[in-house]
């Protein structure tokens, strides 16, 4: 770990670490914020961290789409759900379903960190930022790199995934459609279990 | 720079994945430009005519690759081998008997057919993609093909809220063990620089194993993804509450389909791209496989529903084909090829005679209600017993053959305990079985039981894909030679 600090710049190790925080304090904060389009606005925090650190790693273009998509689209989705739904006020969170359930989760959670920063410590890394690795192809564009990959080394992955959303969509659709005469049965049914 | 030269593709290899997929989306369209719904039998017979495309072209694959060798397409994305075109083979004949076996069933609850043979097919291919991958990013994509579509699947009863409920357990738990199983490939990425199998297997020869914690994590990860969708013990929670509440012929094919990518995948993973992290794994292969074996068995016999029985039944399967896998030879890779097929065939026809009996609407499976069935209707019943028995390992049945081979293979391993506890599970697991024929053929109640669902038990393509079934089974009980000789040529022809 001394030796990975020692090779990167200061400018760069402000960079991570101001994006490090911001990504740390907007986690803590959509667990701790009890309204939940604050939590919901501490996320966008958390992903515009992420996005600064792919900036530090070069990745600008994923940076980009990581705001885009992510703090933009699924943001807004999730307020969206928050606001349609009418859960846009304070839930009360002191009951715990299971008891002990909450200092059992803080002790996985301690556990979990540990052994990721172990993990750290111990790995040997195969890739890793641009200080460690070289740079990416001398420096060139992301997004002609990412383009001839996908079109190259990913091709069958794209192709897949394109095949993956058009089940999602039928899936959706399936599930959402009810015009099925006796549909009624089926409420009355989940009336009767609730 | 301007040039790109496009990796070279090989449609014959690719052809069950492409059958299967963009079948399922042609009858997508067809479904949504027809004026009127599509009849019920036209989309089966369609169903069932893709499946044979996708059973020929796979086995066309096999003869191919038995002559030319194994190779790799796509920019090595796609394994072209022995191995996925035997697997390909057998989600093409779970595609044909699925769609048999459902098609009464869809009529009667009155469930859009198209829907449910649009996801089949594009989730069968999914599995065939996750057998073929020779890469972790397709093997994820393959994964979330056969589970996003299986997900839904799951909730298609709209009549009964156990269907909802059973989805959206599946669904939630499924997106849980795919995100784990997203950061164990981001973790193998990370220390081996790669998502390629055999660039990772080259990268694992050349020694990274001097600071193995990333990889070795990655490795865990992978592993607990893999466990929870094959429903192994400490990974099976799910698979008790999904199997009885989704659609009983979904709860087959999922069984089926579901079981033959994830363990095609993990032994691809485990054995061609990590055979360098053998004495990682082993230990934990083989603790899992003796939980799940013994958890599978026991847990069995307490149940008081017919499919409820039939997933822990499920369980002890997949503890059985972890065995193979603890092998790690390749008379455990056949031995387990062998068992994927068979296990598949029976347990899609034991759920294609449960959807006879489950009443018409599909929620009660219980087996009180199965007693005196064979009396009534013996032929049902008398098929019902085969089945049962052949997934108990009777001999004359391929259950026979197929837990001898892995337990044979395992043996010559030198893992002699666990053969040991291997055959006391399928000890345990016989009673429940033979509880459940015994019940079948049970006279006192006959006449207290109040049938009401004659409909269901004169379901003319769901008896002819279940009498189809028990006659494979039979058959390659008796003659196993030639099933096993082509799970052997398959092995022989593995991508290293």
């Amino acid at each position: 770990m001394t030796s990975l600090l020692a090779t990167v710049a200061i400018p760069d190790l402000l960079v991570f670490l101001l994006g490090a925080l911001l990504c740390l304090v907007g986690a803590v904060s959509i667990l701790t914020v009890k309204n939940p389009v604050h939590a919901a606005l501490s996320l966008v925090m958390t992903l515009f961290g992420i996005a600064v650190l792919f900036i530090e790693l070069q990745a600008d273009f994923l940076a980009a789409v990581q705001i885009i998509v992510y703090a933009g689209a699924i943001v807004v989705l999730f307020l969206f759900v928050i606001m349609f739904l009418g859960v846009d006020r304070e839930e009360d969170l002191a009951v715990e379903p299971i008891v002990g359930q909450r200092p059992l989760a803080a002790v996985l959670i301690t556990a979990l960190m540990a052994s990721i920063v172990a993990l750290g410590l111990v790995g040997h890394f195969e890739v890793g930022p641009a200080t460690q690795t070289g740079m990416l192809h001398g420096g060139a564009g992301n997004v002609a790199d990412l383009g001839r990959s996908v079109f190259t080394t990913y091709l069958f992955a794209f192709e897949a995934t394109a095949g993956l959303l058009i089940i999602a969509v039928v899936g959706a659709v399936v599930l959402a459609r009810r015009n099925n005469p006796d549909d009624h049965v089926a409420e009355s049914q989940v009336e009767e279990l609730a | 720079m301007n040039h790109l030269a496009l990796p070279t593709v090989s449609y014959a290899a690719l052809a069950p994945i492409l059958f299967l997929l963009l079948g399922g989306v042609a009858l997508m369209v067809l479904s949504a430009l027809s004026r009127r719904p599509l009849a019920a039998g036209t989309v089966t017979g369609y169903s069932v005519l893709i499946g044979f495309g996708a059973l020929i072209s796979a086995l066309a694959e096999y003869g191919h690759v038995n002559g030319a060798g194994p190779s790799s397409t796509v920019a090595s994305a796609i394994a072209v081998d022995g191995f996925s075109a035997a697997i390909a083979v057998t989600v093409s004949v779970v595609v044909i008997l699925a769609s048999l076996l459902s098609h009464g069933y869809l009529r009667r609850m009155q469930i859009d057919a198209p829907a449910y043979h649009v996801l089949a097919l594009t989730s069968a291919s999914g599995a065939i993609i996750m057998a073929a991958a020779n890469d972790l990013v397709v093997l994820f994509l393959g994964l979330e093909i056969l589970s996003i579509a299986l997900y839904v699947l799951a909730a298609l009863n709209r009549r009964s809220a156990k269907s909802e409920e059973a989805a959206l357990k599946y669904f939630i738990l499924g997106g849980f063990s795919s995100a784990i199983f997203l950061f164990g490939i981001a973790f193998t990425y990370g220390a081996t620089g790669s998502t390629n199998l055999q660039v990772i297997t080259r990268t694992l020869g050349e020694g990274v194993a001097a600071k193995p914690g990333l990889l070795l994590a990655g490795l865990g990860l992978l592993l607990v993804g893999f466990f929870f969708k094959v429903a192994a013990v400490p990974f099976h929670l799910w698979t008790p509450d999904v199997y009885e509440g989704a659609p009983t012929p979904v709860t087959g094919f999922m069984a089926a389909a579901a079981k033959v990518g994830g363990f095609a995948a993990l032994l691809r993973v485990l054995l061609t791209a990590m055979p360098q992290l053998s004495t990682n794994w082993t230990p934990v292969v083989y603790s899992v496989a003796v939980a799940t074996l013994i958890g599978g068995a026991v847990l069995m016999v307490v149940q008081r529903d017919a499919k409820r029985m039939l997933a822990y039944s499920s369980i002890n399967h997949a503890g059985f084909l972890l065995v193979g896998i603890v092998a790690a030879t390749s008379a455990g890779i056949s031995a387990d090829l062998f068992y994927l097929f068979t296990y598949s065939v029976t347990a899609l026809a034991t759920f294609g005679i449960v959807t006879m009996l489950a009443g018409p609407r599909d929620d009660d499976a219980g087996i009180d209600r199965l007693s005196g069935l064979a009396r009534r209707h013996p032929a049902i019943g008398a098929a019902m017993a085969i089945l049962l028995l052949a997934q108990a390992g009777v001999p004359f049945t391929t259950g026979f053959i197929a837990k001898f081979s892995v337990i044979e293979a395992v043996v010559g391993h030198g893992s002699i305990p666990l053969a040991i506890i291997a055959m006391a599970s399928a000890a345990v697991a016989v009673f429940a079985y033979l509880r459940l024929v015994a019940t079948l053929y049970r006279t006192e109640d006959i006449a207290t039981v109040d049938l009401g669902y004659d409909d269901s038990l004169t379901d003319g393509p769901a008896a002819f894909a279940i009498g189809l079934s028990v006659v494979v089974t039979i058959f390659f009980g008796i003659f196993p030679a030639a099933l096993l000789d082509f799970g052997r040529t398959a092995v022989a022809h593995l991508l290293p």
